[in-house]
């Protein structure tokens, strides 16, 4: 069933040159759904893009009857994406209007203007069906979308689409990082910050009106939301979150249309959603900066430190260990003896732990404001957390004026 | 209409009362919690649920695809969950990332799987088909009291009628708890009222539901109902029994008016043709809440 050759053919756009094109399409438009699905992440509006995306549909529905009306193709590509972005712009209106105006927040308004627009658009769907004029079959991709039977003027139209939208992207990406990162510091620099929302706005209906055809009305929030929850678990860096989640989204719009062209009954939208969503597990799971099993890790190294300075410090008063983890971390260390007596290296090393213990006292008692700091960094060997200058201050100060070890 | 009222127009717009009633009761306290878009999400993993249940069974019989359906809007829930505390995301996007990806799972499954000679695909799935649970032997009133008549009945009917005995019950039952953690769940917590288990229940029930509605009516009117009937009621008044009935009569209205506006409202405009009633049924009930939004006593709040 699924044919490995197809598969390279299609990542290396050689299947064909309708697929090649709906390909660059895709990465193009997973990128700027990445990038700018971060900085609604941000702003804390991902599901905004929810109802904008099903409101599209009644202006899907709409301009396909005047394009029928006046005669033309009802298919009209272009026509049926500008109807489909100006019932956004409504949708996105009204969602605006209820939590301003009315007590209702910001979720009711979303599922509100989501279903009944949605419901609106079906009813006009089933209008078109049943006036049976010609070929309605290219409405219904619109609510899953697909990319097998495309027209090649549509393949270019979304091609170019994409294209347009990450250079928009691209260009107005630093007054979004900038509001998105510090509200105060963009608004003292002078950017309007109600405008830069606007442009935010602007920005996800035209994602999401490109996204239609390929990935489809319900599906194409996939590519604002997902890229960007999985780049957070990478990077605790909002500029490098802006990146990794639109690479994330690149990859999936990627990797999702040559799997669907290589195998067979493989929707192009639900499969660029599902490889997002892989790659969010990924990302969950083995990603380093927050991912679970790096938690982990780190929890355990934590854990293991602790053992070991705890157990140094017995060693030197002389007490015995009965803890058995402590047990098991000094002796993998080789620093105690089978038999629990420490070892030459052990008599060190507590000797060493005890230096530094008391020195990174002297350091939390000089720096109350860097307390958390300290406390996390005192398991350390402080060599490695400070510097040369820093150490011999506190091993001054250990000394005291007279060489006597201070009072704690 | 004539003989053919009951069976082919009262038995689909009962259907559709109902699903709507139960979903308007539920999405009260949903709009209060600020968690509305539970139900969205809830209503898109059913099919997932659905698909699987197919997959493992190999038939379209009800009960398996009942349990799947429940089964996936737990999993759902238990998933968001896991995603908000492991990202430190806002829900909405939490939530985002667990329904697209399990709708999208359940169209890649569908399309896989050879459900085609059982009829069943996404669009059936996403807005039903009211109009095609008819009553046919409801030829006249006296056939109400005929067993054998009675017994053709859509099943979905009787489903769909225990789903709403179901939620009454638990709201009385229940109403103290869930009124004191959806207003003051510091102070529930405080008094010993399990928070933490009243709002599973809540959604758990807001699955059961949405799955029973799902099957007889689509998701659509399943999101619609769960919302706006109660955003609308939220703008009447500030009290919370008079907002749940205000919620049940806005339901009532939008599956009374809109099944009438998508069959003979069509004919009365002179068009030949019908349209979805359960499309129409959401876009009605976003009209009430226009409306509600427009000009209701309530509108601004407290203050207002």
């Amino acid at each position: 069933m699924f044919d490995i050759s197809a598969f390279v053919d299609a990542l290396t756009f050689r299947a064909g040159y309708n697929t090649a094109i709906v390909a660059i399409g895709a990465i193009l438009l997973g990128w700027a759904g990445g990038t700018v699905g971060t900085y609604l992440l941000l702003r804390q509006r991902s599901l905004v893009s929810d109802a904008l995306s099903h409101a599209t549909l009644p202006g899907v529905g709409v301009a396909f009857l005047v394009m029928a009306w006046f005669g033309g193709s009802g298919r009209f590509l272009p026509g049926l994406l500008l109807g489909a972005a100006i019932s956004a712009m409504i949708g996105l209106a009204c969602v605006e209007w209820l939590t301003r105006r009315t007590r209702l927040k910001s979720d009711a308004a979303i599922g509100a203007v989501l279903s009944s627009f949605f419901g609106l658009g079906i009813v006009l769907l089933t209008v078109i069906q049943s006036l049976g004029i010609g070929r309605q079959a290219g409405i219904g991709s619109f609510l899953l979308g697909s990319t097998s039977g495309m027209l090649r003027n549509e393949a270019y139209t979304l091609a170019a689409l994409a294209l347009f939208v990450a250079f928009l992207v691209f260009v107005f990406r630093r007054p979004l990082t900038l509001v998105c990162f510090d509200e105060t510091f963009a608004r003292t620099s002078g950017i309007d910050i109600r405008r830069t929302d606007l442009l935010l706005m602007f920005l996800v209906m035209a994602v999401t009106v490109t996204g239609l055809r390929i990935v489809g009305l319900i599906l194409v929030v996939a590519l604002l939301i997902i890229p960007p929850v999985a780049a957070r678990f990478w990077t605790e860096k909002t500029g490098t979150m802006i990146v990794a989640s639109g690479l994330i989204g690149a990859a999936s719009g990627f990797v999702g249309t040559a799997l669907s062209a290589s195998v067979p009954n493989f929707p192009a939208g639900p499969v660029i959603v599902l490889v997002a969503a892989v790659l969010f597990a990924l990302s969950l799971l083995f990603a380093p900066a927050r991912g679970v099993f790096y938690g982990l890790y780190r929890a355990r190294a934590f854990s293991r430190k602790v053992h070991r300075r705890q157990g140094l410090l017995a060693i030197l008063r002389g007490e015995a260990i009965y803890d058995h983890d402590t047990l098991k971390v000094l002796r993998s260390e080789k620093l105690i003896h089978g038999d629990g007596t420490p070892t030459r290296a052990g008599l060190d090393a507590a000797e060493t732990a005890a230096r530094e213990e008391a020195l990174w006292t002297i350091y939390a008692r000089n720096n109350p404001d860097a307390a958390n700091r300290a406390a996390r960094m005192r398991l350390d060997p402080i060599a490695e957390r400070l510097t040369a200058g820093e150490i011999a201050e506190l091993e001054r100060q250990f000394a005291g004026p007279s060489g006597v070890l201070p009072a704690r | 209409m004539g003989d053919f009222y009951i069976g082919l127009v009262l038995v689909p717009m009962t259907i559709g009362a109902l699903a709507a009633v139960s979903c308007a009761l539920l999405g009260n306290f949903l709009v209060l919690r600020k968690q509305s878009l539970m139900g969205d999400a809830v209503s898109h993993v059913v099919l997932p649920g659905i698909v699987v249940a197919f997959i493992v069974t190999g038939s379209i019989s009800v009960w398996p695809m009942l349990l799947g359906a429940a089964a996936a809007a737990l999993i759902s829930a238990l998933l968001i969950e896991l995603v908000r505390n492991l990202g430190k995301v806002e829900p909405g996007a939490a939530m985002g990332v667990v329904f697209t990806a399990l709708f999208a799972l359940g169209v890649v499954l569908l399309e896989q799987s050879d459900t085609r000679q059982v009829h069943f695909d996404v669009e059936h799935a996403l807005y039903g088909n009211l109009e095609s649970l008819v009553w046919l032997s409801g030829m006249d009133a006296q056939s109400l009291f005929d067993r054998q008549a009675l017994a053709d009945l859509p099943p979905q009917l009787a489903r769909l009628a225990l789903a709403l005995v179901a939620v009454v019950i638990f709201l009385i039952a229940f109403w103290r708890q869930l009124v004191v953690s959806t207003f003051d769940p510091v102070f529930a917590q405080a008094t010993g009222v399990p928070v933490r288990l009243v709002g599973a229940a809540l959604i758990s029930l807001v699955a059961i539901v949405a799955v029973t509605a799902f099957e007889a009516v689509g998701a659509i009117i399943t999101i619609a109902m769960l919302i706006c009937p109660a955003a609308a009621a939220r703008l009447m008044t500030n009290r919370l029994i008079p907002q749940l009935l205000w919620s049940v009569l806005f339901a009532l209205l939008s599956a009374v008016v809109g099944f009438w506006a998508a069959g003979s409202g069509m004919a009365l405009i002179g068009s030949g043709f019908s349209v979805s009633a359960a499309g129409m049924i959401a876009a009605v009930s976003g009209i009430i809440l226009a409306a509600c939004a427009l000009a209701a006593p309530q509108r601004r709040g407290a203050a207002g």
